[in-house]
């Protein structure tokens, strides 16, 4: 199961929506072996593409120093997709190669830029890839982390 | 002195969970097949079967991404830093 606070899952949806048509990208850090997502980092889409995306090799190189110095993982790994369901693309697949990471895809074909209901009208569904088999997961949102995980949650399935 | 590897987790279990090894070679390509002796079936992780750099990972000579600079023929030597990263992509 992912577990996510509010303002980090907003913080996602946001991107992606702001992005669209283009696929968004970027990670959720947090402390190695937590499973915590705490560090939102959207990253730029090399590939500025409605079907593909990429980070930059010199972030990509940025980005795992800066976890290392702070003995951070990638927990969380977003992408969009920008006109198909919020499911791994065999290319996607191909491309894991977190085996603990979650893999939030965020569809935004039923919402374009900037419009749309925030509410459960987004599709952000969690996956782990792990040696190419996908299992979808459970995604509980939490209002905070700094008090603990209840006692407001919501869960979608 | 050597050259230190950095890797990422997807390929520890070839190094026994070590984030960092370190090798001898004059080129990248060098590097990588004293490495494979060391610890086998890293270099399939990294080298396809025509011999090139897979795509799914990209590899660093301090701080500079191989492919601006040759890939495997890049040149390396002790004191190096090597860093060796998954790609993050898809479609």
């Amino acid at each position: 199961m992912l577990r996510i606070d509010r303002a980090t899952y907003d913080a996602i949806v946001a991107h992606v929506r702001e992005d669209h048509p283009d696929e968004a990208c970027g990670v959720v850090a947090g402390p190695e072996g937590s499973d915590r997502p705490e560090r939102f980092l959207p990253m730029l889409n090399a590939a500025r593409s409605p079907t593909f995306y990429e980070f930059d090799s010199g972030d990509l190189l940025k980005l795992y120093r800066e976890m290392d110095d702070r003995d951070e993982e990638p927990v969380v790994i977003y992408h969009s997709h920008t006109a198909t369901e919020a499911h791994p693309s065999r290319t996607d697949i191909s491309y894991a190669s977190e085996p603990n990471a979650h893999y939030v895809l965020v569809s935004t074909r039923h919402h374009g830029n900037q419009t749309g209901l925030a509410g459960d009208d987004v599709e952000f569904r969690s996956f782990r890839i792990v040696d190419g088999e996908v299992s979808e997961e459970e995604v509980e949102i939490v209002e905070s982390y700094l008090f603990g995980h209840s006692p407001t949650t919501v869960v979608y399935d | 002195m050597a050259i230190e590897v950095r890797i990422p987790t997807i390929l520890r279990t070839h190094t026994g969970g070590n984030k960092t090894v370190e090798g001898s070679g004059a080129t990248l390509g060098a590097l990588v097949d004293d490495l494979d002796s060391q610890h086998p079936g890293l270099k399939n992780r990294l080298v396809t079967e025509e011999g090139k750099l897979h795509r799914f990972v990209n590899v660093y000579v301090n701080d500079e991404d191989v492919r601006f600079t040759g890939a495997l023929d890049t040149q390396v030597k002790d004191g190096d830093s090597v860093t060796i990263l998954p790609a993050v992509a898809g479609g």
